[in-house]
């Protein structure tokens, strides 16, 4: 039966094309390819544009600080000849507050030249507190859509912190209850006010992060004299880890390891009214991460340009309790009081750096701004509230939405490495689902699936046999 | 109380609507979700005179006209830090100790 959710999505391919200004079916080359690059390209934008545009944005050209008593404290829980240097870019120093600015610096100043009235972003996460910043600059109107609210009108204090913010900063914040209907709303408000889609995956959004990849290429080389060998990043939707990569690689950091890391959510579901607000996170996590990693095309624009599978080596996951601990220690032992969903990056770096070797280098590319709400503490009395235990222990007992525990030593933080060809093979399973049935991809498929996954095409053919046998 | 119980034309107010009844929900929803309605909030100025639960329309900072009942008047924001954690208290402590007499173990070497 045809809801009026199905109804207003059915248009939301007309929607969403006047919304973004940009016309996507111009990439579409199959069923199941598309030409990436000539998406990521169509704005126009050189790399140096976008950091012109950024520096008249006030964003961007934030510090990297070397972490010498984290690293220390990592060495000491390290093998001998191990305990990499560990870096940050401290992207709380944004205006509003994260690395997100950069992506709502170009988006808003595409919606500006190109005439819109206002802008339109679904997002319950510091996105929006960039989107609106930039748009009080820009003299634009702006809509800030949030899942916000179990049916009980009770919001985790991260999430009311972050409209908290968006209000401040002269934006309309629709709050909802939870459900992926938000996306319906906001596409239902594009319709009503013609305002530009400032979406968090459009090639606009990404390509803004690519400067966050080019200012530690060009920051490391300054400090240590070569390009980092890792770069971690916190991952969600999967934007921050492929704009970096970009950038990196644009930089010429092309034996960078990418390294992207989230907070192991596993068991909550997403769209429960239940476990809304026993996840004790709001980002940053696999709830996020995996399945726009293994399906990116399920964002607001018709192809995504957050794909990160392209781009990352290794994909960590930590606990919720050891990204409290981390997060404490680095106010404690660093000076730098931080947002703990931003932190997840940091909490895989101590693992990861604590296995490699002294002469590696490892940049945690982010923190967030914190505060009132949007603080460790607040988030772990709140999870409290709502009959999650809190105790401290081993950190492998941690169970989301039932137990979070605190480690009681630095060497217990273990992050865990999650299988990133079990994604690939899902993501490829996903792309020919998505095509029509019966439909047999061609070479040029195989071609597109295997840059998409960063792997080979004799890869993906061994990967399309395997799902042709399991179905058979 | 009963300045905040009624607003007046031209408060700052919040408005509640139900913006998807369950039965014209996405049909790809845990049940307990799925059972309930989609809640709106959205915050205004009113444009008429309203108490608390009664309908009333809002024109929000983008200008819009949102209609729905009245949820509260001049609504602030009441999320802060709490008491501190005891799990987290004795981390600074811990690992000072511990950078100090790694660092006196590793002189010259750290």
């Amino acid at each position: 039966m045809a809801t009026k959710f199905d109804a207003i999505m059915a248009r939301r391919g007309e929607i969403m094309r006047q919304a973004l200004g940009m016309d996507y079916s111009q990439f579409e080359q199959s069923p199941v390819a598309f030409d990436y690059e000539g998406m990521m390209s169509a704005h126009g934008y050189s790399l140096q544009d976008i950091v012109d545009i950024q520096t008249k944005a006030g964003v961007g050209n934030t510090p990297l600080l070397e972490l010498h008593n984290l690293t220390d404290l990592v060495r000491s829980v390290s093998e001998p000849g191990k305990g990499a240097r560990i870096f940050v870019k401290d992207e709380a120093a944004n205006l509003a507050g994260a690395f997100k600015d950069r992506r709502a610096s170009v988006s808003i100043h595409v919606a500006k030249e190109k005439g819109y009235e206002g802008v339109i972003a679904a997002t319950s996460g510091n996105y929006g507190a960039a989107v609106a910043s930039q748009a009080a600059r820009n003299g634009l109107k702006c809509i800030i859509c949030q899942e916000t609210y179990d049916s009980r009108k009770v919001g985790q204090p991260e999430i009311v912190e972050k409209a908290r913010i968006c209000e401040a900063f002269g934006a309309e914040v629709v709050q909802m209850t939870v459900g992926p209907e938000l996306f319906f709303h906001m596409v239902e408000l594009l319709d009503q006010t013609g305002y530009f889609a400032a979406s968090l995956y459009s090639s606009f959004g990404v390509s803004g992060i690519e400067t966050l990849g080019l200012e530690i290429a060009r920051e490391m080389t300054e400090l240590t004299g070569a390009p980092p060998t890792h770069v971690i990043c916190t991952h969600a939707g999967g934007g921050n880890t492929t704009g970096t990569a970009r950038g990196l690689k644009r930089a010429g950091a092309t034996d960078t390891q990418i390294v992207s890391a989230s907070v192991d959510l596993s068991g909550l579901h997403m769209a429960s009214d239940n476990d809304f607000n026993r996840k004790s996170f709001t980002t940053g996590h696999t709830g996020f991460g995996v399945p726009f990693a293994t399906w990116p095309d399920r964002a607001d624009v018709p192809r995504n340009a957050a794909r990160p599978l392209r781009y990352i080596d290794r994909y960590l996951t930590v606990t919720q309790g050891e990204v409290f601990y981390v997060t404490e220690a680095l106010v404690k032992l660093e000076g730098l009081e931080r947002g703990p969903a931003g932190n997840t990056a940091m909490t895989a770096a101590v693992s990861l750096a604590r296995d490699l070797p002294r002469e590696a280098t490892v940049v945690v590319q982010e923190t967030e701004y914190t505060g009132a709400g949007k603080h460790h503490w607040a988030q772990l009395n709140f999870a409290k509230q709502m009959g999650v235990e809190v105790r401290a222990g081993d950190p492998r007992d941690n169970v989301p939405g039932t137990v979070i525990v605190i480690p009681e030593r630095l060497e217990q933080i273990q992050a865990q490495d999650f299988d990133v060809d079990r994604m690939r093979r899902s993501y490829v399973r996903n792309a020919l689902k998505n095509a029509p049935e019966g439909y047999q991809p061609s070479d040029d498929d195989v071609a597109f699936l295997a840059a998409d996954t960063n792997t080979t095409p004799e890869a993906v053919t061994a990967m399309i046999g395997e799902l042709a046998a399991k179905e058979a | 109380m009963t300045e905040t119980s009624t607003a007046r034309p031209g408060d700052w107010v919040e408005v509640e609507c139900v913006l998807l009844e369950p039965a014209d929900r996405s049909t790809n929803l845990p049940p307990e979700t799925a059972e309930k309605p989609l809640m709106m909030w959205v915050k205004g100025f009113a444009e008429g005179q309203a108490a608390l639960g009664e309908p009333v329309t809002v024109e929000t900072m983008t200008g819009r006209k949102v209609s729905g009942r009245l949820s509260a008047v001049n609504p602030g924001y009441f999320h802060t830090f709490g008491e501190p954690i005891p799990e987290l208290q004795h981390i600074g402590k811990d690992l000072r100790a511990r950078l100090k007499a790694y660092r006196a173990s590793h002189e010259g070497g750290a």
